[in-house]
């Protein structure tokens, strides 16, 4: 099995992915309620949503790199 | 025309007073809707976030000592055959912050030199084939400008991050405009169940 697609992907990349999601989650909540409380604990959901979201197509895109490249 | 939507969770009234006002001071600068509507946590969370986020895609999309590419290059408008900049469209929802870049292709279109050191400035225009008809003076006002495939090397990854943050924040300044236009979606969806089942209620009631 060959891990150099793995291993050539900067996944240092991912760090910017971090300051995206809180923006979205806390904006995207932002918009379903007015209290502060709820914003974030809406954000909160969303962003382990999107995050949860990202990690599935994440290993999705792994694993057919590794399909790809044997 | 004073407004107000009611908040599910609390039963409060929130103030809207001019929606259409409110929305478009909201695309002005983020949150400042909702500072004119009193909605002042909000107001700051939707600035903060927006602008954060929209500042930090210009500064990804700037250059340093070493690249002298100029500042936020990655927020522009260019509209020819050999560069339509699509991305723009959603980077403008943030309202003043880009538009610099409309001043910037206006003046390129009619001969004059970019400003601030090419803040916000399209590329300069390459092709094969020279300027089309009509373009000589947006060419001539631009020779001193990187080319797009210049800021993509100078720039490299980080030229489509900084598209990406700052379109993003373009896009999410919708969702914040229609929250100062109409109030939260949930209070909408309630205040809609609500005018359902009172037309339900006057429908039952009415005398056969």
């Amino acid at each position: 099995m060959n891990h150099l697609p793995l291993a050539a992907f900067p996944v240092n990349l991912l760090w910017y992915a971090l300051p995206l999601v809180v923006a979205v989650s806390l904006v995207y909540a932002a918009t379903r309620h007015e209290d502060m409380a709820p914003i974030l604990a809406h954000a909160f959901r969303v962003g382990v949503w999107i995050v949860g979201f990202m990690a599935v197509v994440f290993v999705i895109v792994v694993a057919m790199l590794w399909w790809v490249s044997d | 025309m004073n407004k107000v939507a009611v908040n599910p969770q609390s039963q409060d009234t929130i103030p809207l007073k001019d929606p259409v006002l409110a929305a478009f001071l909201a695309w002005l600068v983020p949150g400042l809707g909702h500072l004119y509507q009193g909605r002042t946590a909000k107001a700051v969370l939707f600035f903060v976030c927006l602008m954060g986020t929209f500042l930090y895609g210009c500064y990804l999309g700037s250059g340093d000592a070493e690249h002298k590419v100029g500042c936020a290059r990655v927020v522009y408008f260019q509209w020819d055959d050999d560069d339509i900049r699509f991305s723009y469209f959603g980077q403008v929802g943030i309202g003043l912050p880009a538009l610099p870049a409309l001043v910037q292709a206006f003046r390129a279109r009619h001969g004059k030199e970019p400003l601030f050191g090419g803040l916000m400035a399209p590329p300069r225009p390459v092709s094969a084939t020279g300027p089309a008809h009509g373009e000589d003076l947006a060419w001539k006002a631009l020779a001193d400008q990187p080319t797009l495939d210049d800021l993509h090397y100078q720039l490299r990854g980080y030229f489509e991050l900084g598209t990406v943050y700052t379109l993003i924040a373009g896009l999410l300044n919708v969702l914040a405009i229609y929250d100062a236009w109409g109030g939260p979606v949930f209070t909408q969806a309630k205040r809609e169940d609500e005018d359902q089942q009172s037309r339900k209620k006057e429908g039952k009631e009415k005398p056969r």
